[in-house]
């Protein structure tokens, strides 16, 4: 089975360029042009001393001794928390950042859920001194001031996305009519395994840094590199991705993505899409979406900002048609809950994206000794007034 | 003959008005249909709603809501329009985002479309590489003429593709943008038609996004067999007068 993307940008049933013509001349461009500048020995020299110095990568692999303890297997953390920025998303803004000023574009667009892809393109094109426009759904940039306010600090220019539902899937329709308006100096920074082909399979490569380094932590670590399961949280599946990418091909290594269940899977708030959703097409690309019998889009929710889209990206749509990965979901309790403990317990407080890959090894059974990789995808201090309203701390 | 055809054959500088269905009243998709044949445009393009329109600017895109919220849905479309050639004889195409298409199926859309008398589609973010492989036979079997687009970047080679796949016309964008933009016939687009009538297509051309007076209207018939016109037209619709809103606008293009 393949499980990469093939020569015409799918994933067995799901992918492919569902973009109307106005954009075809960009992403085509993008099609063309991306493994050649990625395989260059120049960009990786770039990207990777970047990652080292800049993003202080590699994120250590952390064996979480008392969560072991309590779950009688070995709890692996790959501590994406500590990127700078506060989460993965760094790793790929800057990949797609080195990208765009090979393709000699002037201007980034971004869409943002929470901010913190918002806040990480920002902070790369203040690196590289690019001009940055981000589109946010107006009810996120209420709830999310300080990601807000970091944007601006870093000289982006934050534009509320006042259509639709006023959120993350708006925020994306927002950015894509800026591209379309904007054809030629703008490169636009997805910021998910989502989007048209080749976005999904860009920014996989870009996060796939994540599984590499866990490969050859856990040869240091235990001597071997294959662990018995490695678990992720899914919106778009971007972390998740990069922690799957170099596990994929072994089928010895059991995948978990989890999901945003929200109030429940059927309590008509929620962000499970596997289990709610249907083939479809999202943002360019066939893949599994939350949608009403008539096709249209049905808003999700998650007390996760970041988990909170009506989508997943297309090679999880297949990882999950093949019954290569295995997609369950959690709901917002449980994952605060999760939070919570991880924060007593090691030390460290997780973003509720992350506290719900966490919360789901309260459901599984060890039976003692494996060796368990979690991505610890973001750290939660973006987070804090949730988690203080809710345990009213 | 495909009734598209047809009106390309007889006449010249085509007035094609677009509107989205189910706005601003959910009965009003008909009664709009008759009163702009009434009041002389010469081809309709029926709009079917989705959530999310990102080829479309403010305007469309706030009517698609609207009409969602008023209960449209693809179903009911086909609904109303059964008896639709009953009154309305000019050429009708639908108009949509490819999703909406896919939960209904490919061919249920097509054999429907069929049925009330809809004569083509144009499906905006249905990529070509699709369309050939699989859409077309289905197209095909009910004489749906596909409508594409070309923009200003778009390249001649896939021009002539487009051209080739087309039976119609195609749809020329006047400049790499959302809907509802004004179009300014600088140097660059007249430039851009120039190149697009010397290539001496085998499908007449239309002109669409940015037309919105007459004045825009006659000059993009000096370069294309004719025009579209959308975003002004949804704006001029009042709920309450329908059919005189209609009138009211065509007046300034067929005094």
């Amino acid at each position: 089975m393949n499980y990469f993307v093939n020569e015409k940008g799918y994933y067995g049933d799901f992918g492919g360029a569902y973009i109307p013509e106005m954009l075809y001349p960009n992403v085509e461009e993008l099609r063309q042009n991306y493994l050649k500048i990625i395989e260059d020995e120049d960009f990786q020299k770039e990207f990777h001393q970047l990652l080292k110095d800049y993003v202080g990568r590699p994120s250590p692999l952390y064996l979480a001794k008392r969560l072991s303890k309590k779950y009688n297997a070995n709890i692996f953390l790959k501590r994406e928390d500590l990127n700078h920025t506060g989460a993965h998303k760094i790793n790929n803004t800057i990949g797609q950042i080195l990208l765009a000023e090979r393709l000699g574009k002037k201007r980034i667009i971004a869409e943002t859920g929470a901010g913190q892809h918002g806040v990480a393109t920002a902070t790369v094109c203040a690196l590289r001194g690019l001009e940055c426009v981000v589109y946010m759904g107006e009810i996120d940039i209420q709830r999310q001031a300080p990601n807000v306010a970091r944007m601006k600090m870093l000289g982006a220019k934050v534009v509320p996305a006042t259509s639709g539902s006023k959120t993350l899937k708006d925020a994306t329709n927002e950015a894509m009519r800026d591209w379309i308006n904007n054809p030629v100096d703008t490169h636009y920074i997805i910021g998910s395994v989502v989007g048209p082909h080749p976005y999904p399979d860009m920014v996989a490569i870009f996060q796939s840094i994540i599984s590499e380094e866990t490969k050859k932590q856990l040869i240091e670590q235990t001597g071997n590199d294959q662990p018995d399961y490695v678990l992720a949280c899914v919106g778009g599946g971007s972390n998740a991705m990069g922690m799957f990418y170099h596990f994929i091909d072994d089928e010895k290594v059991k995948l978990i993505a989890v999901e945003a269940a929200g109030k429940g899977v059927d309590s008509g708030f929620s962000a499970a899409t596997t289990t709610l959703g249907k083939e479809g097409v999202l943002h360019g690309s066939r893949s599994i979406l939350m949608q009403t019998e008539d096709g249209q889009v049905v808003e999700p929710h998650s007390v996760s900002a970041g988990l909170d889209y009506p989508g997943i990206g297309p090679q999880h749509a297949h990882l999950f048609k093949t019954g290569r990965g295995q997609y369950v979901s959690i709901t917002d309790d449980e994952s605060l809950q999760a939070g919570l403990l991880l924060t007593q317990m090691e030390g460290i407080i997780p973003a509720i994206e992350s506290a719900h890959a966490l919360a789901y090894l309260e459901k599984m059974n060890f039976k003692g000794g494996e060796n368990v990789v979690v991505c610890l995808s973001g750290r939660g201090d973006k987070d804090m007034d949730t988690y203080m309203k809710y345990f009213g701390l | 003959m495909n009734r598209i055809k047809k009106l390309f054959q007889e006449k010249k500088d085509i007035l094609s008005i677009y509107y989205t269905a189910g706005y601003p009243n959910l009965g009003d998709t008909v009664a709009i249909a008759e009163e702009l044949e009434r009041s002389g445009a010469d081809l309709l393009e029926i709009g079917f709603p989705y959530s999310d329109p990102v080829a479309d600017g403010p305007v469309i895109q706030a009517s698609s809501k609207q009409a969602l919220d008023n209960g449209m849905d693809l179903k009911l479309l086909f609904e109303q329009l059964k008896g639709l050639r009953k009154t309305v004889t000019i050429p009708v195409l639908l108009m949509g985002y490819v999703n909406p298409v896919l939960q209904f199926g490919v061919e249920n859309f097509c054999k429907a479309c069929a049925e009330v008398g809809v004569d083509g589609c144009i499906v905006p973010d249905l990529p070509m590489v699709e369309h050939e492989e699989l859409y077309e036979p289905v197209f095909a079997k009910y004489d749906l003429s596909n409508i594409f687009l070309v923009t200003p970047q778009t390249s001649e080679e896939r021009i002539r593709k487009i051209d080739g796949l087309s039976n119609g016309f195609i749809y020329l964008l006047s400049s790499s943008a959302t809907t509802g933009k004004n179009l300014q016939v600088s140097d660059t687009t007249e430039a851009y038609f120039s190149r697009i009538a010397s290539l001496k297509l085998k499908n007449p051309t239309m002109i669409g996004f940015g037309i919105s007076s007459k004045e825009t209207f006659d000059k993009a018939c000096k370069y294309a067999n004719g025009a579209i016109i959308g975003t002004a037209f949804v704006k001029s619709l009042s709920a309450d007068d329908v059919r005189g809103s209609v009138k009211q606008f065509m007046k300034e293009f067929k005094p």
